[in-house]
């Protein structure tokens, strides 16, 4: 090839000519308008998606959304409100905020720093890998047989007979579980080890080390992974339904006191799941309108993760 | 910080007049010079190897390094000077698999006993590493931190301007502490982390090709650096730059690696440790003078 070449001084038109080859990358271009066609078939469901939710709940954002919001469940779609949904759907959310996110960190810094990198350790990581796969109506199950009738004692002894936000709350952080702390483990393993090394180089004990440096270097990945699981216990449907949310008529829990933890209780996917099986027209909008709520409340709680992340990723 | 590491390290004196090499025990032993005259060890290697899982990265290394001298480490490539090196303050415990056999001395102590703890051997003997490696945190946080572990209590700002004038790196950044270290340049961060080292304090510096990242400039300012503060610490330095350990050092080990028999690995081993000047002008080991001639392998 490089007897080929001609001396640079030869010929700037044949340099020219060779380094403005245009060969046609058939095979390239095919794949990259295929990517986009990926791009946009997900696009376009999503847009179809928020159309149709907002143009149905419309009618009833501009007509009563107050009452809407701050409504009970009735059997009038035009007086039925989100309110003991809204009201569900928050406790769930504190439980695991306040469950799953402390076990779920802890429990990955244990394994990623702690454990030795025996055979058992990594049996109980891929068994909690396999726990993340498991369908969320089993997690149902399981939380009925536990938190609903075992612990009646604790979870709802009066007339709710156990089947109340407790049990729905603890069941849904065990359901995240999993996730928070494959996530929270991935963005520990993605800490560079030199930094570790530095840490240690100084005389820093372990949990200096992992206090002062790789929690901080880790926590915006920690983050977006506990958010992302906080979305996934807001928008869950099934386990709650076994764990007996109510689906009907509600006249108790809408209250946010801590003594209302121990009555009958629904949640914001209950209410979208019963009032869209209804024939009346008005329910339609309804569900339509609850389904915007619910986006919102998740859009919130991922804006938040977002700006939190951002802050300290700056002081990285 | 650690005021007992001085008086541990009071002169014990040793059977041995010199701390020339063991390697070849018929090889005639080197002529004392004036800087040989009673050394004080501070560290004692017996019979020391390495193994990662079941592969020996390094073998049998028997060596004394003295007090307030520059040791340095050369070799090729993969003969195991990184190895050996993180022995000396156990950061090899940080290698799951990892195993050490034989002894660590340290002023007569064995680091490796079950009873020594690992956080108080780092506070003694700090370690700067071959890519420079602050925190992504701000100049004064990079300091801070080891006097802050170590228990200093009050304002470290005494602490961090002395560290990094020690470094030579104060006039550069003492309008910016508060900035992230990782705006710093290459040079400029291996200096902080060099100061990072000296603000608890050691006795001992080990540094693992601390100027392979870095341009000449740099290196001639880490080089002067380490001139500069010998008369107070021990240096031990793994360089794979001749002309560096010609330049530093006061002693120098030269390490290679055999091919093993029974498998396709190798093995380093410590072929020669020597005065520097003797290593490069009259070395005893034929492969330690094919390696500093460059007429190695
Ligand atoms: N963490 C490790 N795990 C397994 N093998 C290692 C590890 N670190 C180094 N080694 C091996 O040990 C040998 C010596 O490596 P090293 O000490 O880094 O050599 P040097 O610093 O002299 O280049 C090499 O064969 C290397 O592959
Ligand atoms: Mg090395």
């Amino acid at each position: 090839m490089a007897v080929t070449t001609p001396p640079m001084t030869a010929a700037p038109e044949l340099v020219r000519q060779r380094l403005q080859g245009k060969k046609v990358d058939a095979a390239g271009l095919i794949f990259r308008a295929l990517l986009l066609l990926a791009l946009l078939v997900t696009m376009a469901v999503l847009v179809v998606l928020l159309v149709e939710v907002l143009t149905g709940g419309w009618g009833v954002f501009t007509t009563r959304m107050g009452e809407f919001l701050t409504g009970k469940l009735g059997s009038s779609a035009a007086r039925s409100g989100i309110a003991q949904g809204l009201r569900g759907t928050f406790f769930i959310g504190a439980f695991v905020v306040a469950l799953a996110f402390p076990l779920g960190v802890g429990a990955a810094i244990y394994l990623e720093e702690y454990a030795p990198k025996s055979r058992f350790a990594r049996f109980v990581d891929i068994n909690i890998r396999n726990l993340a796969g498991v369908p969320s109506v089993v997690y149902g199950l399981l939380g009925f047989a536990i938190f609903v009738k075992a612990l009646r004692f604790l979870t709802g002894p009066g007339s709710a007979n156990g089947a109340t936000v407790i049990s729905a709350g603890l069941t849904l952080a065990i359901l995240v579980l999993p996730i928070v702390i494959i996530t929270a483990a991935e963005a520990i393993r993605a800490v560079p080890d030199s930094l570790r090394e530095a840490g240690f180089g100084v005389g820093a004990t372990r949990w200096e080390v992992v206090r002062s440096h790789v929690l901080p270097y880790a926590s915006p990945g920690i983050l977006t992974g506990t958010v992302l699981s906080l979305a996934r216990a807001l928008g869950e449907a099934a386990p709650l339904i076994l764990v007996g949310a109510t689906t009907g008529f509600l006249s108790e829990g809408a209250g946010y006191g801590l003594s209302t933890l121990q009555e009958r209780f629904t949640a914001m996917p209950i209410v979208i799941y019963s009032w869209a099986g209804r024939p009346q027209p008005g329910f339609a909008s309804n569900t339509a309108a609850a389904i915007v709520v619910l986006l919102a409340v998740v859009l919130l709680a991922n804006a938040a993760a977002i700006l939190l992340r951002n802050r300290y990723e700056k002081r990285r | 910080m650690a005021p007992e590491t001085r008086t541990q390290s009071q002169p014990e004196k040793r059977s041995e007049p010199t701390a020339a090499t063991r390697v070849d025990a018929n090889r005639p032993v080197a002529e004392p010079r004036p800087e040989d005259i009673d050394p004080t060890a501070v560290f004692d290697l017996e019979d020391l190897s390495v193994y990662y899982g079941s592969f020996r990265a390094i073998r049998n290394v028997d060596m004394t390094v003295c007090q307030k001298q520059i040791t340095a480490f050369i070799g090729p490539s993969g003969c195991g000077k990184t190895t050996l090196l993180r022995c000396f303050n156990r950061m090899n415990d940080l290698v799951d698999i990892a195993r050490v056999e034989g002894k660590v001395l340290y002023h007569g102590v064995n680091l490796y006993d079950s009873a020594v703890n690992p956080v108080e051997v780092r506070r003694r003997i700090g370690m700067v590493f071959q890519k420079p490696n602050p925190f992504p945190k701000s100049i004064y946080d990079n300091i801070a931190f080891g006097p802050k572990v170590a228990g200093v209590k009050g304002d470290l700002g005494e602490v961090v301007e002395r560290s990094l004038r020690r470094a030579a790196l104060w006039d550069e950044v003492k309008d910016r502490l508060k900035d992230s270290a990782m705006g710093l340049s290459g040079g400029q961060q291996q200096r902080l982390c060099i100061a990072r080292a000296l603000a608890v304090d050691p006795e001992v510096i080990l540094m693992d090709e601390p100027c392979s990242a870095l341009d000449p400039i740099a290196t001639g300012r880490i080089e002067d650096l380490m001139e500069e503060i010998k008369s107070e610490y021990t240096i031990l330095i793994v360089t794979h730059n001749m002309q560096q350990a010609a330049r530093v050092s006061d002693r120098c080990a030269f390490f290679t690696a055999e091919v093993n028999e029974t498998s396709d690995t190798r093995t380093g081993i410590l072929v020669e440790f020597d005065r520097t000047e003797k290593m490069f002008s009259n070395p005893s080991d034929e492969r330690t003078e094919n390696y500093v001639t460059g007429r190695f392998g």
